[in-house]
């Protein structure tokens, strides 16, 4: 947190140097990659592509960072921005006004959470079971909302959330840059992350520490759920449409590997908003450049798997302890001959 | 001995782990017909001599005799073809399998390559006959009590080894009831010529079923003979690591009675844990708390914090009643619990020892309510220096300290909350000497401050040395309290042997 500022770019090190191998590479395939142009009052190029595209799984991975850091998992998240995009597409065709269509949905998203919470803080059910029921049960609540078909809207206040722009940045930049910040602040600035970190790494010592973890881990559930509300209503507005079948289809799987890729362990406890924010550009980065390289796209799924593996090698002997092992090891041997 | 052949015997046993002598040469033997007590305290290396036994560890050096030939037991399934069956406390069986299938898994009888259900279900049947046992073996092990399982777990054992049984405080999880089956059935088992090992920390059993008994202490044969040949007050001594003859010299220090006993629990309690108790303390005074391991002490202190919440009961501070269901509660009335399981319900091991020592002040101001970095590096340092804490720095994940020097993070955690009532779990347990005594110079000091303190203690010296007034713990209940110039050593192990009030059937 306060720590040497050193330590967290040397353990953000691997990951920035993927980004940068990416980006070149990248480069080599599309020379015009780092091409950026204004045209209409808004942004145009390879890059703002990519964060653009990156910006529904950074969003979800804001939330989902706080419930891996928590030792838990939310695999529903893509059915909930399947479930949130009906909602906002089938209430926008039924004449609602725009800000009461966002509430609604958000508020959805943010029901869906709780319900994953109250299954994982207060039944105890272990998180990738309680939130695979959700994803399973969620597109068919989708389903149910726009009544098999996929609902399509013209409203350009709802559009604008996808394909609009504000300053020349695109709106979804925006929002997930605003999330962010948010997020990241009030993480950090209240006792939040601590507390979160606590009961991932050891929820039963945090217990006896007096702290309510089934409350704590119920708000981590309900903000992942309305995270996922957000990139659902992003998603939404890009296409203007509702798929109930194929909306946030596999993105609750990037999610995770963007917030596994930015260092946070599956096992709970130290977590970094930002590095997994870094990770879903990762992610978007491979995709943007397969595409672009004119790659058959079959070959996306298997690079990135690539690099993934590349960069959890790296992580499992930098971050999660290899030289703090080594220096431990030759530290003690060191005073035990004394 | 030659009378009475050993059926299985140790001699000289020796297994040491990295730097820690577990077993040191030590004898046992087991004839049959005998329901044989093995006791010690945690850590004395019972578990560690079951697993010598079943063949989950070789031992450095000692032999092992089977009707007085040598063997070498070379892993778990040859334990068993050796006639060696063992009931672990945690019952290793499949719930969701029948009970059938439990009884004869890795052995069904087969018929054209498939299992033989027919036969084996008919087997299950014969076999719990045996026992008494009624069931229907088809439906799923999970459907029945534990103490069912327990015994369908000893059917299967004996069944298959035959010779030797070995239980594991089979009776940690049963009630009174479901013990007398139990113990109905190995007495049967004992006619037929097994020699069973029960290992169990309830001494009223351990004269009730036993004939022999033997003790370890410290990976060390405390002592071994026949039940009815030594007195419970011997047997207690034994376990505990000190004579009634040797003389007390500690240093004790007594304290003026406190005027008001700010904290009253009258009629506390949970079922299945803990028999309803009063219990006053007062600002100013230690109440130490003595019993073996599984009477009682940890589950009064869960039930006081609110870990478990109570089932019965009133609280009372300052006179007023309060209402105490989770740990925040407790923390609100002012309390604090250094717990006795360090490392699962103590320390946050990835945190540093900063955050370690801030978290129970944070989580009791609240989650928006943040200690900034620099009070917590403040409060950190403070302790750090008060509690003399040996960490290079206070960034350091608290996993790499020493146990005694988590153990001071812990208490160093709670006296940032300023509490009125501090509840000590075993505060001295796994920890140096040097950190040891500087743990009770600091129960002292604070109980001078003003503190209400309760310390739950297995070293009757250290009870003595520090508790105003000490209570006393018996199979999950309290038993009595000593104050005064009655604390002595003497008196207390006297109290934790006293026979049952109730007549046992």
């Amino acid at each position: 947190m306060s720590g040497p500022r050193v330590t967290a770019l040397t353990k953000a090190m691997p990951q920035l140097l993927t980004l940068v191998l990416i980006l070149f590479l990248n480069y080599l395939a599309f020379p015009g990659f780092f091409d950026i142009r204004l045209q209409d009052g808004r942004l145009f190029g390879s890059l703002i592509d990519v964060l653009n595209r990156g910006a529904p799984v950074i969003i979800l991975a804001v939330g989902m960072t706080a419930v891996i850091a928590s030792r838990g998992v939310d695999l529903s998240v893509g059915a909930v921005m399947a479930v949130s995009g009906a909602i906002a597409a089938t209430m926008t065709v039924a004449g609602y006004p725009l800000p009461i269509v966002i509430l609604a949905t958000l508020g959805v998203g943010l029901l869906c959470g709780l319900w994953n919470g109250i299954l994982v803080a207060y039944f105890d059910l272990q998180p990738i079971v309680a939130t695979l029921i959700l994803m399973v049960a969620g597109r068919g609540i989708a389903q149910l909302i726009t009544e098999g078909s996929i609902v399509t809207f013209n409203e350009p206040g709802l559009i604008f959330f996808g394909t609009g722009s504000f300053a020349g940045v695109p709106m979804p930049i925006l929002i997930a840059l605003l999330l962010l910040i948010v997020a990241i602040a009030v993480v950090r600035r209240t006792a939040l992350g601590l507390l979160i970190e606590s009961i991932g790494i050891n929820r039963s010592a945090s217990n006896y520490a007096g702290l309510n973890s089934k409350l704590l881990l119920l708000v981590i559930y309900a903000f992942c759920g309305f995270c996922a509300a957000l990139a659902g209503i992003i998603i939404a507005a890009d296409i203007r449409g509702a798929d109930a079948n194929n909306a946030g289809l596999w993105l609750e799987l990037d999610a995770i590997l963007a917030v596994v890729v930015g260092g946070t362990s599956l096992f709970g406890g130290r977590f970094s908003i930002l590095m997994s924010a870094l990770g879903a550009v990762i992610i978007q980065a491979m995709n943007t450049g397969i595409l672009l390289s004119g790659f058959p796209p079959e070959y996306n799924l298997i690079l990135k798997a690539l690099v993934i593996i590349v960069i959890l090698l790296a992580q499992s002997f930098s971050s999660a302890g290899g030289w703090a092992f080594v220096k431990a090891e030759f530290g003690t041997k060191g005073r035990k001959s004394q | 001995m030659t009378e009475h052949p050993s059926l299985l015997a140790v001699e000289g046993i020796c297994k040491s782990f990295i730097g820690f002598k577990a077993l040191d040469s030590v004898d046992f033997a087991v004839r049959p017909g005998e329901i044989h007590a093995l006791l010690g305290e945690n850590g004395a290396g019972k578990s560690t001599l079951i697993k010598v036994l079943t063949g989950v560890h070789q031992p450095d050096s000692g032999v092992i005799k089977i009707d007085g030939q040598p063997v070498s037991v070379r892993d778990t399934q040859h334990a068993q073809n050796l006639g060696i069956g063992t009931v672990y406390q945690e019952v290793n069986l499949l719930p969701d399998m029948s009970v059938a299938d439990n009884l004869f898994i890795g052995r069904q009888p087969m018929r054209f390559g498939f299992v033989n259900r027919k036969l084996m279900e008919k087997s299950a049947r014969e076999l719990l006959t045996q026992y008494d046992l009624h069931l229907d073996v088809s439906s799923d092990l999970s459907r029945y009590s534990v103490a069912v399982q327990q015994l369908v777990a000893i059917a299967r054992a004996v069944d298959m080894s035959g010779r030797v049984l070995i239980l594991d405080e089979p009776t940690a999880s049963l009630d009174r009831h479901e013990t007398e089956i139990l113990f109905a059935i190995l007495r049967k088992l004992r006619s037929r010529g097994l020699g069973i090992v029960f290992i169990t920390h309830f001494l009223d059993q351990v004269y009730e079923i036993c004939d022999r008994v033997t003790v370890l202490r410290n990976g060390k044969l405390a002592g071994s003979a026949l039940t009815t040949e030594l007195p419970k007050i011997e047997l207690v001594s034994l376990m505990l690591g000190r004579t009634l003859a040797v003389a007390t010299h500690n240093t004790r220090r007594d304290r003026p009675a406190p005027e008001i006993r700010q904290f009253s629990f009258k009629g506390l309690g949970r079922s299945r844990s803990i028999a309803p108790f009063d219990l006053d303390i007062g600002e100013g005074e230690v109440v130490g708390m003595a019993g073996l391991l599984g009477s009682g002490r940890t589950e009064t202190a869960k039930v006081l914090f609110g870990i478990d919440a109570a089932d019965t009961g009133q609280i009372h501070i300052d006179g007023d009643p309060v209402l105490i269901r989770t740990p925040q509660d407790a923390v609100a009335c002012g309390f604090g619990l250094c717990p006795e399981d360090r490392k699962s319900d103590g320390i946050i091991g990835d945190l540093s020892v900063r955050e370690n020592i801030c978290l129970a002040l944070q989580a009791h101001r609240g989650w928006f309510n943040r200690l900034s970095t620099h009070e917590q590096t403040v409060l950190a340092d403070k302790f750090v220096k008060a509690f003399d804490i040996r960490t290079t720095d206070i960034e350091k994940p608290v996993k790499f300290l020493s146990g005694g020097n988590q153990q001071k993070v812990i208490l160093a955690r709670w006296l940032a909350t300023n509490p009125r009532l501090l509840i000590l779990d075993e505060p001295t347990r796994g920890i140096d000497v040097g950190a040891h005594a500087e743990i009770i110079a600091l129960i002292h000091q604070l109980c001078d401050d003003g503190m209400a303190l309760l310390v739950i203690s297995s070293e009757i010296d250290e009870i003595v040395a520090y508790s105003s007034r000490v209570v006393v713990l018996r199979d999950r209940a309290h038993r009595g309290e000593i104050s005064g110039d009655d604390i002595v050593p003497a008196n207390i192990m006297r109290m934790i042997a006293a026979e049952p009030e109730r007549a046992s059937a």
